[in-house]
């Protein structure tokens, strides 16, 4: 079974490794210990103390709070809402809802005509990073996309204590 | 005492194991799954524990052997569709239909075939028509479970001294199946009676030997018999060559040992399935949509099919705490008039493909994964008709895109674990389908369905681009195939093959892009043409800041001058429509009929030599905020044409010099203009609470087009919770509702409503 250290996380984190060292890791029995490895990096990399409990989306975290609250974080450090919420309505939105701002993103043609479809951008509130992308047709409702069961990730999948707050 | 017929009937000896039917067996092995949760009851493995090697020996030698016979048989066809891009597949079941082990290939039919013996089982073909040793069946009926009419199945049984062990089943696509269109998945069919000829699971040999009366019956009822004929013959091959190689493996191992290996195989699958999901997904809800149009206001198609709307397929997958994998469609809007209906068994089947590129990367695809998941499909909804009137022939239109937002879904598990090698935000909506048929340039009764779309462009992943114009979900081992073969098969000349920049889409990991090819009517009689695909609409998202895939449009030009263009060495439309807001191809050219717009789908028109249509594949969706893409690499897409300038600059926030054409990125003023983009971004943005009461001012004045209201009502009409769900999120008064019947658009077939059953009760 592969095996892979800190450096090796890292740098498919980066996105620097070679395509046949990834085809290496995609054709191998997966590393039971990856998600701990990928964690302690990824907790080494921002600038704040709360413990990552998940990574739930590139610069998003579900975070254990002192006090006991776990909610949805940036890795700029912005704080969005309760990871039972959608961090959505918590972002900054910008809607694609005609020709002329659909053409800033795809040439004539090629982008959805807005009487059937929008596009709503969700940027992080400190940072400005587009954090999710949606396509949908008007009124849609946001969608809240992944709702982890943390607890019986940790406690009956991976058998590994939850992070606590040191 | 006179014997009755039910008396008869049980004295009658099963064709199935120590005497039952194939009914009885089917009925017990669900049963016995279903009671204990394991595949026939099998909580442990003695085979397999005892003697692995003998276990591994035997598998390796089926699967090898079933792949070695799709390698071998499709030599036999002439389609380019089967012989180029290897449009075909084959698998061996267990007497009860269980899938034990798939050959490569278009790997969905693993259901579809199965759901077929199973049709036969249910309807007790062992007593009629009879199910004997070298007896040869048909299937391509639709909502036996098939996917679309031009997949056509050959089902052979497997008998081992007077009992049957198996089946062996093979599939084909078809070039043509006789629809109301020419080509294998037509625009024009918007029932069941237009898309075809049909086989219903019927006896069409025996003793090895086709039937006369099939073998006329069937050719008189297709377009491109050469193919049709051939592709059967490769199918019967393949069937024939797995036949023996069960026999040769019951010779060798016995065949206890055989019957015991089919059972714990499927278990071994069920449980390798299960610590799969324990391995690399997270245990919780995931949620997702996919949307895809149907322009058909203005199509030359029956009043009740003239309508514009939209299919809406949400998805929640659910990742039990026990590891079961369920999937959930509720609120997926109705079936309708158009040819992009599917079965249950054809979307599930489908997602095993999308699963064995994923979740279970491995040989072992059997229905061992099947045991392990459960799906609820809406009865009423384009993926499950209340009625046999349903048309499917282009059922791909609205599968890919279905499928496509569940890749998504699984990849924020993959995320979350750190998998981040398996991330994939999508795939491409493989189209445009380039159709049409009539005499080709051989005087023959032909007709086309170009399978270039097998090479479309894959989503991004969270560590590298995707791929270009190299794949399609549905068929892992895809190819575009050689434009010299196209053009020997096809009454159509290659004007040019061309990466187009900007379709696959934007993000730190771009998706693959797609690209375009163009041809020209050469040397046909009476030949007509047609696309499908998605235009109005991308048919996905993009993943985690990464946008949506471009959406489609078509190229066509009809009785133009570029025979005396060519004569006079005038230039002509070349290549690709390499940016539409600065199209070239109208320069090179006069035509008297000139299509460029967003209908992607379109129904068959008349095609001459010189006339020119544009065949456009489309890319995938990308992965990530593109202002974090590395900008060295923005200036190797622009270098090689994967995107325009202006979308170099103004999405990916890159700034150039340029000499003699070649550009170079200013690193410190692409820092800076990013960093400007960021802040244009917060400026012209807003709180997303503060739009959602916008919106919902919106929503209460039922301000939409006509074909959003449509799919709303649609899916309110078939969905309480998916109501619930929409008006507790924009907090919707209760009296508040859209109709179908108050929307002024066709409503025939509209049958399952519950408004209405509400009022009769």
């Amino acid at each position: 079974m592969a095996k892979y250290d800190k450096k090796r996380i890292a740098e498919l984190i980066d996105g620097t490794l070679e395509f046949y060292q990834l085809k290496d890791m995609m054709s191998s029995h997966k590393d039971p210990e990856r998600f701990e490895i990928y964690r302690e990096v990824l907790q080494d990399r921002v600038s704040w103390d709360d413990p990552i409990l998940l990574p739930y989306g590139l610069h998003l975290y579900i975070v254990q709070k002192a006090n006991g609250d776990r909610i949805v974080k940036c890795d700029c450090g912005h704080e969005f809402c309760d990871y039972k919420e959608n961090w959505k309505l918590h972002a900054r939105i910008f809607v694609r809802d005609t020709e002329e701002k659909m053409n800033e993103i795809y040439p004539k043609l090629m982008s959805p005509d807005p009487e059937w479809q929008v596009i709503r951008e969700y940027y992080c509130p400190g940072c400005a990073t587009q954090l999710e992308v949606e396509a949908v047709p008007p009124w849609y409702p946001i969608i809240l996309d992944f709702e982890p069961d943390i607890d019986t990730f940790y406690n009956e999948w991976i058998k590994k204590p939850l992070p606590t707050v040191k | 005492m006179a014997k009755t017929l039910t008396g008869v009937q049980k004295k009658k000896r099963g064709i199935g194991w120590d005497g039952k039917t194939l009914k009885e067996m089917r009925k017990e092995i669900t049963e016995i799954s279903k009671e204990t949760g394991h595949y026939a009851g099998l909580k442990t493995l003695p085979f397999k524990e005892s003697d692995p090697i003998r276990f591994e020996k035997i598998y390796s030698k089926l699967r090898g052997g079933v792949v070695h016979a799709r390698e071998t048989a499709k030599k036999v066809a002439a389609s380019p569709i089967v012989e180029q891009e290897g449009e075909l597949c084959f698998s061996l079941y267990t007497p009860e239909a269980d899938s034990i082990v798939t050959s490569t290939g278009i790997i969905i039919h693993v259901g579809t075939m199965g759901a077929a013996i199973k049709f036969m089982i249910e309807n007790d073909y062992e007593d009629n028509p009879g199910i004997a040793d070298k007896d040869i069946f048909c299937n391509n009926d639709n909502h036996v479970g098939n996917v679309h009419t031009c997949d056509v199945h050959t089902l052979v049984p497997i008998f081992w001294e007077g009992e049957v062990v198996g089946w062996a089943g093979g599939v084909t696509h078809v070039i043509d199946t006789g629809a109301s269109a020419p080509g294998s998945m037509p625009m024009g069919p918007v029932q069941r009676y237009d898309d075809g000829y049909q086989v219903t699971c019927r006896k069409i040999g025996q003793n090895d030997v086709l039937s006369k009366d099939w073998l006329l019956e069937s050719t008189r009822s297709v377009r491109a018999v050469k193919y049709w004929t051939l592709d059967e013959k490769t199918r019967i091959a393949g069937c024939h060559m797995i036949r023996d190689l069960v026999l040769d493996v019951i010779k060798e191992e016995g065949v206890d040992a055989y019957k015991q290996f089919m059972r714990e195989i499927i278990e071994d699958g069920r449980r390798g399935f299960v610590n799969q999901v324990k391995t690399m997904l997270i245990p919780g809800k995931y949620r997702q949509a996919s949307f895809v149009d149907v322009p058909f206001k203005d199509l030359d198609l029956p009043s009740f099919a003239k309508l514009n709307t939209i299919i809406h397929t949400p998805s929640e997958i659910t990742v039990h705490k026990d590891a079961q994998f369920e999937i959930d469609f509720e609120g997926a809007n109705r079936w309708g008039w158009h040819p992009f209906n599917a079965t249950p068994v054809s979307i599930t089947s489908g997602i095993w493909v999308m699963l064995s590129q994923t979740l279970v990367p491995n040989d072992r695809i059997n229905d061992g994964a099947y045991y392990a998941s459960k799906f609820g499909i809406p009865y009423g909804s384009w993926f499950n008709p209340d009625d046999i009137r349903s048309a499917h022939s282009n059922t791909w239109h609205a599968l890919v895109a279905a499928w496509s937002p569940l890749w998504r879904g699984l990849s924020r598990s993959y995320y979350g674990r750190g998998y981040l090698e398996e991330v994939n935000a999508g795939n491409a909506h493989t189209s445009n389908w380039l159709m049409g048929g009539g005499y080709d340039q051989y005087g023959q009764l032909s007709a086309m369905n170009s399978f270039e779309t097998s090479s479309c462009g894959v989503g991004a992943s969270a560590v590298q681009d995707g791929i270009s114009h190299s794949a399609a979900l549905w068929n892992p081992e895809g190819d575009m195939g050689d434009m010299e073969i196209w053009e020997i098969l096809e009454p159509l000349i290659f004007l040019g093959r061309q990466i187009l920049p900007g379709s696959g889409g934007a993000g730190k990991y771009r998706g693959g892009n797609g690209w375009q090819s163009l041809r020209l009517g050469w040397g046909a009689e009476e030949w007509t043409m047609f696309v499908a695909g998605a235009g109005v609409m991308a048919t996905d998202c993009g993943l985690m800041g990464g946008y949506p895939a471009s959406a489609g449009y078509r190229f066509q030009a009809n009785k133009t001058n570029i025979k005396e263009r060519i004569e006079k060495g005038l230039p002509i439309p070349l290549g690709g429509d390499v940016d539409p807001d600065h199209p070239t191809y109208e320069e090179n050219m006069d035509a008297e009929v000139v299509y460029r717009d967003r209908q992607a789908v379109s129904t068959q028109e008349q095609f001459g030599d010189y006339d020119v249509i544009m065949n456009y594949l489309r890319g995938g969706p990308g992965f990530g905020d593109p202002l974090e893409r590395n900008p060295k690499q923005v200036e190797e897409d622009l270098n090689e044409k994967y995107i325009l300038l202006r979308y170099a600059e103004q999405v990916y926030g890159c700034v150039f010099t340029e000499k003699n054409g070649v550009y170079t990125v200013d690193l410190q003023a692409t820092e800076q203009k990013r960093k400007q983009i960021r802040k244009e971004r917060l400026d012209r943005s807003q709180p997303t609470k503060e739009w959602m009461k916008g919106e919902r001012k919106q929503i209460l004045n039922e301000n939409a087009a006509i074909q959003v209201k449509h799919m709303y009502a649609q899916s309110f009409a078939l969905s309480e919770k998916f109501t619930n769900e929409f008006k507790s999120f924009w907090n919707i008064p209760e009296e508040w509702m859209i109709y179908e019947d108050d929307l002024g658009v066709p409503t025939l077939g509209s049958r399952i409503n519950r408004f209405k059953q509400k009022k009769k009760q």
